[in-house]
């Protein structure tokens, strides 16, 4: 067999603490396609960042054609022949779709933009693509799906050698994602080397020759698709061992506290019924994306749902507000710590009081001493790592502002709790204490709704799992019934 | 080595492609036809308004606000802001004007290039301090319009350089009139023309609308969004001095105090323009007509004989309106949700 065109070996990088990529092997193919895949924060991402020239790695090495080079930076990547399709929309909403496809190298001649020459390229581009849009219209204008032809247009200007598609299918529809693999099938045949990073399987026995499989940002097995099935795959993906040390306490599961019936959000989610009782901690899963995150915000009162009815308690409610939310006896710790979980610039004390200023004042005039009170109670009952609850919440780790979130919503004494993604990025200490925190919680006699990407956290924390897929409940499975594989297959279409 | 794949012929026949009305265009002949049936009532009502002698001073008026203007466009596209614009306008001016004074016999293109690169380093402090060390534009501008003017006071110690001690040449060079239009009216003209031409045709241009337009998307395709800003700011404060120099000629007088609050009028030039505050967006027409439509209701409101605090009410609506037509439709979703496949 010919050499690799790329080749990476032993790839490190590091942010903040956090590993995101330990130990990353990955060779690419002249005239193959090679599917990465792995769960959320497996490192597939940062893999691609490396690759684009966006980020350089703490270690390991980089060969095109068997020479060990660094990537400088985004214009060096494309004049080596790497071009990347980002998972993320990266296109300019005010520039026309011609210039979008064209902004890093736009035709022109004595110095000047040539735009006829631009628009017509563009167009035969987006032919190729089968591409319906015309040149001139503002990326502003296009769907989501139509934006990332264009990304994907924009690609194919450079004399591509390694072509990295980064989830291309995932906003795709049933009839893009076959005209993409007739291009991607073309830049085989010209010898271009494909990764193609999805989460679909049965994209990966159409279209890839090989694979490489990521955990933990760790390289945890590669080969020809031909010789796998897709459980062995399933089963490289998750891997570990479930039953890691998650500090689940056994409890009695009482009446009903949250029932949702039928609930939908136009081009977010449709059609979600489920309910939390006492005692319970429901799980959701879902790859990123999946509108998770949405149907909290309608639970919490951050935006409205279309259609649905939402009862707590065996009562009708109707949750406009946050602060409605919060009379109900709800309580919502976001996704985002640092942009709506906290306020990073508060003292721990201001952040936990803030929610229980009623409580603290009840004739209008907050003491300090009570404050401080309330304060040094849960500090001390989560374990929060700080000097005292006058610290700011910008100078704790991550692990202890989670708990920080945690704690003042706790002080309010909630029924339910919805966490999203609690323990996202923080460190494995903080991680069984914020477990730990939720269970106890939970045996009190609340109920608990955790939205979480990583499948341990699920299956170790959860009493029932609801797996969403594309905005639809698409499973639901009891602790007892819960196979990771059943779980990834209703999450992944596969 | 894979073979080459051709993907971009060079010559493809092509349907005639349905040219689309953009959101700018649009805005920008909204903009154009209310300018001009102010212009048609003004002159209805007083037809001394539209003879050549008094539309040529209405542009004379207005070249310095138009010079001032493409440099703030410059800035608010790539997503800043420059508040020091009129106090680096005033700073440049005084040096310009102390440089006359001690050598009156220095030719005015010398003039011109110390109060252009006075300008130009004024704007780079604010450029540089926006991209390196990510401080906020309008919290460094804020902070610089007022280093700025407090450094003509230490210049020039408080006082006032008056037009006896500034040279004939010095003086005289803004109102020299060629074609019946004074040589301020055309660096204005030529600069307009400039700036047209640059912001469509060239990738310079491009990339700053690319830079404010999505900065992360920017860095994606090579294009460092800060280093966009700093030569927004650069360029930006080489118009504001070489402005300081047109400004003192103009008005024969150089102090602490020219221009005072003039970077408010520039700023709302461009936001009546329909440059976005958010970066990335507008047209150097429509700038062009934002400064044409406050040139022509300051230049009516005498004839009409309403107060000038009229002007102050009238282009606050206006940006107003500016706004909520730019915010319209704006919002839109993303989708998760896709259509079931046909359920069996």
């Amino acid at each position: 067999m010919s050499a690799a065109v790329l080749s990476l070996s032993g790839i490190q990088k590091s942010f903040a603490g956090t590993r995101a990529l330990r130990d990353a092997h990955l060779s690419l193919y002249a005239g193959e396609v090679c599917a990465l895949v792995g769960e959320n924060g497996a490192g597939k991402s940062t893999l691609v960042r490396v690759l684009s020239g966006l980020l350089q790695p703490d270690a390991g090495d980089i060969q095109l054609d068997g020479r060990s080079l660094r990537i400088g930076g985004v214009d060096h990547a494309r004049e080596l022949g790497i071009s990347v399709v980002h998972q993320e929309c990266m296109v300019f909403d005010n520039l026309s779709v011609a210039e979008n496809i064209f902004v890093a190298g736009r035709p022109s001649q004595r110095r000047l933009v040539a735009w006829r020459a631009m628009h017509e390229r563009a167009s035969v581009i987006l032919r190729q693509l089968d591409a319906d849009f015309d040149p001139d219209m503002l990326a502003g204008e296009l769907s989501v799906a139509q934006k990332h032809i264009v990304q994907i247009a924009r690609a194919l200007t450079t004399d591509a050698r390694v072509m990295i598609l980064d989830e291309p299918t995932a906003s795709l529809s049933h009839r893009e994602v076959s005209d993409l693999f007739r291009i991607v099938s073309k830049l085989k045949a010209a010898g271009c080397a494909v990764l193609f990073i999805t989460h679909k399987f049965e994209e990966i026995f159409a279209i890839a020759d090989r694979y490489a499989v990521f955990r933990d940002g760790t390289s945890v097995g590669d080969g020809q698709v031909s010789d796998v099935d897709r459980d062995t795959m399933i089963r490289l993906m998750v891997g570990r061992d479930v039953e890691q040390l998650f500090p689940k306490l056994p409890t009695t599961i009482g009446e009903e506290l949250l029932r949702v019936e039928r609930l939908s959000r136009a081009g977010e989610f449709e059609d979600i019924s489920f309910s939390v009782h006492g005692g319970e901690i429901v799980g959701v899963y879902g790859l990123v994306g999946a509108g998770r995150t949405e149907l909290a915000q309608v639970l919490f009162g951050l935006t409205r749902a279309d259609t649905g009815n939402i009862s707590v308690k065996g009562q009708r409610v109707s949750i406009d507000s946050p602060a409605q939310a919060v009379k109900h006896g709800l309580a919502l710790v976001p996704e985002d710590r640092q942009q709506q979980g906290a306020i990073l610039q508060f003292t721990i004390a201001d952040n936990i009081c803030l929610p229980n200023l009623q409580t603290l004042a009840p004739r209008g005039f907050l003491g300090r001493a009570r404050e401080s009170a309330l304060a040094d109670q849960w500090t001390a009952s989560l374990q929060v790592k700080s000097r005292d609850s006058q610290q700011n919440v910008a100078d704790l780790s991550g692990g202890n502002q989670q708990k920080v979130v945690i704690a003042k919503w706790l002080a309010r004494n909630p029924s339910v709790l919805i966490l999203d993604e609690p323990t996202k990025g923080i460190d494995v200490g903080a991680k069984s204490a914020v477990h730990a925190v939720t269970s106890e919680f939970a045996q009190r006699g609340n109920g608990v709704l955790m939205i979480s990407s990583e499948l341990p956290e699920i299956m170790g924390m959860s009493d029932r799992i609801l797996v969403m897929r594309r905005g639809r409940l698409r499973a639901q499975f009891k602790r007892s019934e819960a196979t990771a594989e059943g779980i990834i297959r209703a999450a992944t279409d596969a | 080595m894979p073979e080459r794949i051709d993907y971009l012929p060079m010559q493809p026949t092509m349907p005639p492609s349905r040219r689309r009305f953009s959101a700018t265009a649009q805005r920008d002949t909204a903009l154009a036809l209310v300018t001009l049936s102010l212009f048609i009532g003004v002159t209805i009502a007083f037809p001394q308004f539209a003879q050549p002698t008094n539309l040529a001073e209405v542009l004379d008026d207005s070249a310095l606000l138009i010079l001032l203007a493409l440099g703030q466009m410059l800035v608010i596209l790539s997503r800043g802001i420059d508040l020091s614009i009129a106090a680096n306008l005033a700073l440049s001016g005084m040096i310009a004007a102390l440089f006359n004074r001690s050598f009156p016999d220095v030719g005015i293109v010398a003039v011109m290039g110390i109060a252009t690169v006075s300008g130009a380093a004024l704007g780079a402090i604010n450029g540089l301090l926006v991209w390196k060390l990510k401080l906020p534009p309008i919290v460094v501008t804020l902070g610089t319009m007022s280093v700025y003017r407090g450094c003509i006071y230490l210049l020039s110690h408080g006082t006032w350089i008056n037009d006896n001690e500034l040279s004939r040449g010095f003086l005289s060079f803004v109102q020299v009139k060629f074609l019946g239009l004074t040589s301020l009216s055309w660096i204005a003209i030529v600069a307009s023309a400039f700036a047209l031409a640059a912001m469509r045709h060239t990738n310079s241009g491009r990339n700053f609308y690319a830079a404010g337009d999505n900065p992360s998307a920017a860095a994606n395709v090579g294009i460092d969004a800060g280093r966009m800003q700093f030569i927004a700011y650069t360029l930006c404060g080489a118009i504001a001095g070489l402005c300081g120099y047109l400004w003192v000629a103009r008005f024969a007088v150089a102090y602490t105090d020219i221009a005072l609050g003039f970077e408010l009028q520039v700023i709302a030039a461009c936001l009546i323009g329909g440059i976005a505050v958010a970066g990335g967006s507008g047209s150097v027409i429509g700038v062009l007509l934002g400064c044409l439509f406050i040139g022509v209701i300051r230049n009516a409101i005498p004839l009409v004989g309403i107060s000038p605090f009229w002007q102050m009410l009238i282009n606050g609506i206006v940006i107003v309106v500016a706004a909520l037509l730019g915010a319209r439709g704006r919002e839109r979703g993303r989708v998760i949700l896709e259509p079931d496949r046909a359920a069996p």
